[in-house]
């Protein structure tokens, strides 16, 4: 079963992890491909309009005053989806949500469940979850079929099989779909996917998608999407749930505009994707008879926590901070071992995860050049935050050998005689070290960071105990 | 307690003296173009996308060349479309509650929709008169979609303000711009996928009265 939780994986360090991964050199072309491509159309098009930094201001305004009101805004999403025939859920965690996922969805009748992309459920493992409930979930969106079909996991937010290229999917439809004349033209694969999945698409009982943001004045739910996959699964299916973190909800109809015009464009580099979905509870007569929404929680109210860290919530999922980062190119997505990589990952996973998330390596996996700072379309801080997270590991690290060590040259540098005594006591230890009045040779944990550095020694006489025996003489 | 109180009991503490601050809406709301300035925009980014956009001064004509140019010869249209839209020399099917089988063996839908933006080359389709339910715009492989040159906007907060009131009233509303596509093998664009492979915009004076 694919590891689509890396949460309840092993958690690996970034360092460990990324060694092996600037070893990949198809993984480094392709994500180097990616994002060149990417870039280049989203500075194309963010350039046509001359009040992007105007759209900026205001998408950084709304999403804050959104998490502001949360309070208020979520009961009202409520009342208006209700209103329309929905029916809400709240989960408190992964789990719960996942539970909620698996009932309806055995109340619906259904064996097979059909997925919109969604990185909201890839966060909580759902995928595993239904398939530990007997249930069968049917990636739609091509990407997320490669991955799912090569049991590999996503390693980018936006073109999650971006590490695979068109020979590598050809042989993997030629192995899982059967399809033995297949070529390698993307043109055919595409179609592939689409023969593979069109008759699952027509017989959909129940099918899952999460959401881009949603409208709390008037109920509205909102998912973008190229494909048509997403319009299949909200339209066909009979039963819709949507899983959608609780910091997604916007207060007005017309913060639409100014989303819709800052994801797409920082996304994809599209001036608007093909499809945008918008639909309130249920319509008679069209689409879904059934729909649930399940508001999720899963850490966020432990970032809204923290005033410095609050802003990550912002986050609209556009990648484009992944994009322009340098230590995403040299490493791409699998480096992390996380649902979210590259610059917003390494903020918004310790946050969601909390204490008992993934390695405390995350943070530090950046140059803090302030690269994704620049094209966040909601102005996230990312660098500030960075160190913020950084801060907090160290803090956390306080009880380790390292803070012991600290704590004990507290107390050394507090006192001239503690000094003084220590002074004497390295200058006889150091001899084995010492080479033309330097310190070249470490051991134990010093060894690691002394391989490339080297300390002055300790002198054989202090100007003090120069000036002692001056006196004395 | 419930997970509903519990998560509101948890924003409650986080955001405790946390204030709401004003949005600053300084981008631009309103266009600047003309009707023509508009529609030649709105031709040129569907384009753009790999849509194609038909101008026609008599609407029932172009729709059944189009059709024939590309073979449809049963297409699904809303009970309740225009008359003076129907193409002659082509089965017509009205989608009265058609299973998604029938829909897929369908050539092709013709439909209106809500308004159009030319900024971004977006149709809107808000389940009003002449545009069906959502499903009739989504199984077919070919999706013919009559726009009034009236209601191309320009810009994108014009275009959900024409919306506010379908989706205050609860209303679907889907977004169309250009034909299905992906990009998830190397990047490389390819053209429908899921959705309508072909979108074609016929753009007319008058009104579906």
């Amino acid at each position: 079963m694919r590891e689509l939780a890396a949460r309840s994986a092993r958690p690996v360090a970034f360092p460990s992890a990324a060694e092996a991964a600037v070893t990949d050199e198809q993984t480094r072309t392709n994500v180097r491909l990616a994002q060149d491509t990417i870039r280049a159309r989203r500075v194309a098009v963010a350039a046509e309009l001359d009040d992007w930094e105007a759209l900026r201001d205001a998408g950084a305004a709304l999403r804050d005053r959104s998490l502001s009101r949360l309070r208020d805004l979520l009961p009202l999403l409520e009342d208006r989806v209700t209103r329309s025939g929905g029916v809400v859920h709240w989960a408190r965690d992964a789990e719960e949500a996942n539970e909620i996922v698996v009932r309806v969805a055995r109340a619906a009748g259904a064996r097979e469940v059909l997925k919109v992309k969604s990185l909201t459920t890839d966060e909580i493992g759902l995928n595993a979850a239904l398939e530990r409930a007997g249930l069968r979930p049917l990636e739609t969106d091509l990407a997320e079929l490669v991955c799912q079909l090569a049991d590999e996991r996503p390693s980018h937010l936006l073109v999650p099989a971006i590490h695979k290229n068109r020979t590598e999917i050809r042989d993997l439809f030629r192995e899982r779909l059967g399809l033995e004349e297949l070529t390698d033209e993307p043109r055919e694969l595409a179609e592939a996917a689409r023969a593979h999945l069109r008759a699952a698409f027509l017989r959909a009982k129940v099918a899952i998608s999460g959401a881009n943001a949603a409208v709390a004045e008037t109920g509205t739910v909102c998912v973008v999407e190229s494909e048509g996959n997403g319009r299949m699964c909200t339209t066909l299916a009979d039963t819709l749930i949507t899983v959608m973190g609780i910091e997604k909800v916007v207060a007005e109809w017309r913060d639409l505009e100014v989303l819709l015009q800052l994801l797409p464009r920082s996304a994809t580099g599209e001036r608007m994707n093909p499809y945008t979905s918008l639909w309130t509870g249920v319509r008679e007569g069209d689409g879904p008879r059934a729909f649930h929404l399940v508001l999720l929680d899963a850490g966020r109210t432990r970032a809204l926590a923290d005033p410095v860290a609050r802003p990550v919530l912002r986050c609209i999922r556009c990648s484009a901070c992944i994009n322009a980062c340098p230590v995403y190119r040299q490493t791409g997505g699998h480096a992390y071992h996380t649902v979210y990589a590259g610059p917003i990952g390494a903020i918004l996973e310790p946050q969601l995860a909390g204490p008992r998330g993934q390695p405390g390596s995350l943070p530090f996996a950046s140059s803090l050049c302030g690269a994704c700072a620049d094209v966040c379309p909601v102005r996230i801080d990312i660098p500030g935050l960075l160190v913020h997270e950084r801060g907090r590991v160290v803090r956390s690290e306080r009880q380790g050998l390292e803070g012991a060590s600290l704590r004990l040259l507290g107390r050394v540098f507090a006192s001239r005689e503690r000094y003084e005594r220590a002074q004497r006591l390295a200058r006889r230890l150091q001899r084995p070290a010492v080479r033309e009045g330097r310190v070249r040779w470490f051991v134990g944990p010093l060894a690691g960071w002394g391989s490339s550095r080297e300390l002055p020694a300790v002198p054989p006489q202090t100007f003090r105990e120069w000036w002692a025996d001056r006196d004395r003489a | 307690m419930t997970a509903r109180e519990e998560i509101l009991r948890r924003i409650n503490v986080a955001l405790a003296g946390a204030t709401a601050q004003p949005v600053p809406r300084a981008y631009r709301v309103a266009g600047e173009l003309d009707r023509d300035g508009r529609v030649a925009l709105f031709r040129r980014r569907v384009e753009d996308y790999g849509g194609v956009v038909l101008e026609s001064a008599a609407p029932g004509e172009t729709i059944a060349a189009v059709l024939a140019e590309r073979g449809a010869r049963r297409i699904g249209v809303s009970p309740d479309l225009d008359e003076a839209l129907l193409p002659v020399g082509v089965e017509v099917v009205a989608d009265d509650r058609l299973t998604p089988r029938q829909l897929d063996a369908l050539d092709g839908a013709l439909t209106t929709c809500a308004a159009a933006c030319a900024e971004t080359g977006t149709i809107a389709l808000d389940g009003g008169p002449g545009q069906g339910r959502r499903a009739l715009t989504l199984v077919p492989d070919l999706h013919v979609c009559v726009v009034r040159r009236d209601d191309v906007v320009e810009t994108v907060p014009e275009l959900l303000a024409r919306l506010e009131a379908s989706a205050r009233a609860g209303r679907p509303i889907v977004l169309v711009s250009g034909p299905s596509a992906t990009s998830d093998i190397e990047l490389t664009r390819v053209e429908g996928v899921h959705g309508p492979r072909r979108l074609v915009v016929v753009l007319v004076d008058r009104p579906p009265a």
